[in-house]
């Protein structure tokens, strides 16, 4: 099963999500957040917005390939990959 | 007389509280979080601070025991369908009255939510919302649920009902740079005034649109900007395009509005039938962001004036607050205790508020002034704040 590795800035919001592994089933990446959604609700709506599109300065990859649909999130995760969620760098 | 004031900060939200007669700010809450309005709900008390997350979009936060803890509120969607006509940035060729080509759609999603704004008491559960790009949102649960207003989203002045097609009119609704931090140039809904004598009474002002006034509780909208003009526009006297910075009422003669605009201070006697300028400009009064005008007496309002609009800071390096009580008649400034040298503050256009006799203001460079005698005398209550988006009493 995929794995989810994520900035420490979002266990602030979801402290539920910090110190775990967290796994669940291939997919897309979209049917990826959704599975995390469920451990920790509301996390979509940090990472995406009300369309399900990638907010704009929040970046996904899928292993170390930068996530390429970043409108309906269709990248598909393999089974053994891991999707990496982070900020895009902005200023102070 | 106020016993709090909020401020929504760059960097979070801060609270005072007054004790033995002085202020004493508390530790800030929501630390590192750009806060762009905060305010308290004086039917039940609760504190609201809309969160302008950089990274994970806007987010709305409430406390009910008095700021000691704090939840997030359900969020603030566009629903499914809500689109509106892209507008981009004027380029130094841009011809705001050419005839539209070909309009441009894009799905709606909220980059900002500018304003919280609360009804009367005989409607105790309802709120409302104005967000970047251009909406107003009512939730009639306590902030449980929101729901856009459709009518003013599909107003004719935007296209039409872009729901069920495609536009039917032009889009007169300009941008604000203020959405410019989310990489894109649209309007945003800042003021909201409920008429405490009818609740179905509505003011709403967008930048860059106008004032719009609803009689049917949101179900038809009528654009109120009849005596305004814009000196940035070929014809300053059209009907669309107009830039208020803030409006507001007063609450004891709520036909009495006021206006700062890009383009000056404007008054109304009728309730935005019509509005007049009331800038003179010879004595500094007419470019600025905020404006508060006094709970009973609606012919006495302050601004906080600044160059306009090129500089947009204190004037000749002094900082001073204006306040008319004769309808803009006259203008008296009062300086006394406001740093008068080298100071290059500016007041954004939620960070003045009024309270009986106390005003308070806040500036893009961390200072925080209070009067407690209509605005004569002022004192500091600290410097060191991070840029100041919003100043209310609670």
């Amino acid at each position: 099963m995929p794995t989810i590795e994520m900035t420490s800035h979002l266990y602030r919001f979801f402290p539920e999500l910090e110190s775990r592994k967290i796994s669940v089933p291939a997919g897309s990446v979209a049917d990826v957040l959704h599975e995390v959604n469920k451990i920790a609700s509301g996390f979509s709506d940090y990472v995406l917005d009300e369309r399900g599109a990638l907010r704009r300065h929040v970046n996904i990859s899928v292993n170390d390939t930068m996530l390429i649909d970043k409108k309906t999130l269709s990248d598909y995760v393999p089974d053994d990959g891991t999707v990496y969620i982070f900020q895009a760098l902005s200023g102070g | 007389m106020p016993m709090t004031i909020l401020l929504g900060t760059r960097k979070g939200t801060v609270m005072f509280d007054r004790k033995n007669s002085d202020w004493h700010p508390r530790s800030i809450v929501h630390e590192g979080i750009p806060v762009c309005y905060a305010a308290r709900d004086s039917r039940d008390g609760t504190l609201w601070a809309s969160l302008d997350h950089g990274h994970w979009g806007p987010k709305l936060s409430r406390s009910r025991d008095g700021g000691a803890t704090w939840e997030n509120a359900p969020p603030v969607k566009y629903p499914v369908g809500a689109r509106y006509i892209v507008k981009y940035l004027p380029t130094p060729d841009f011809d705001p009255e050419a005839p539209a080509g070909q309009p441009e759609y894009k799905d709606a999603t909220v980059y900002k939510i500018w304003n919280i704004a609360f009804a009367s008491p005989e409607q105790p559960g309802r709120l409302y919302a104005g967000t970047i790009p251009g909406g107003l949102f009512i939730s009639d649960d306590g902030g449980d649920s929101w729901e856009l207003n459709r009518p003013l989203w599909n107003h004719g002045s935007r296209g039409g009902d872009l729901f069920s097609g495609d536009a039917t009119s032009e889009n007169r609704w300009g941008g604000t740079p203020a959405s410019i931090d989310y990489g894109v140039f649209e309007p945003g809904v800042h003021s909201i005034i409920v008429d405490p004598r009818d609740p179905d009474h509505i003011h709403v002002a967008a930048s860059s649109a106008g004032v719009i006034e609803t009689t049917d509780g949101g179900k038809t909208w009528v654009g109120r900007n009849q005596g305004m003009r814009m000196d940035y526009f070929p014809n300053p006297e059209a009907e669309w395009g107009h830039d208020p910075h803030f409006v507001t009422a007063c609450h004891g003669q709520p036909d009495h509005l006021w206006q700062q605009n890009h383009c000056g201070v404007f008054y109304s006697e009728d309730g935005a039938q019509t509005w007049k300028m009331v800038s003179v400009p010879e004595v500094g009064v007419h470019f600025g962001f905020p404006i508060a005008v006094d709970e009973h007496d609606g012919c006495t309002a302050w601004v906080v004036p600044a160059r306009a609009d090129s500089e947009r800071m204190a004037i000749d390096g002094g900082l001073f607050v204006a306040r008319t009580t004769d309808g803009g008649q006259s203008w008296q400034s009062f300086r006394s205790g406001l740093p008068q040298n080298n100071a290059y503050d500016i007041v954004l256009r939620h960070a003045l508020d009024v309270a009986g006799d106390f005003l308070c203001f806040g500036s893009t460079t961390g200072n925080v002034y209070l009067s407690e005698d209509r605005g004569e005398t002022w004192r500091c209550l600290g410097n060191n704040f991070p840029p100041i988006y919003s100043v209310r009493f609670g």
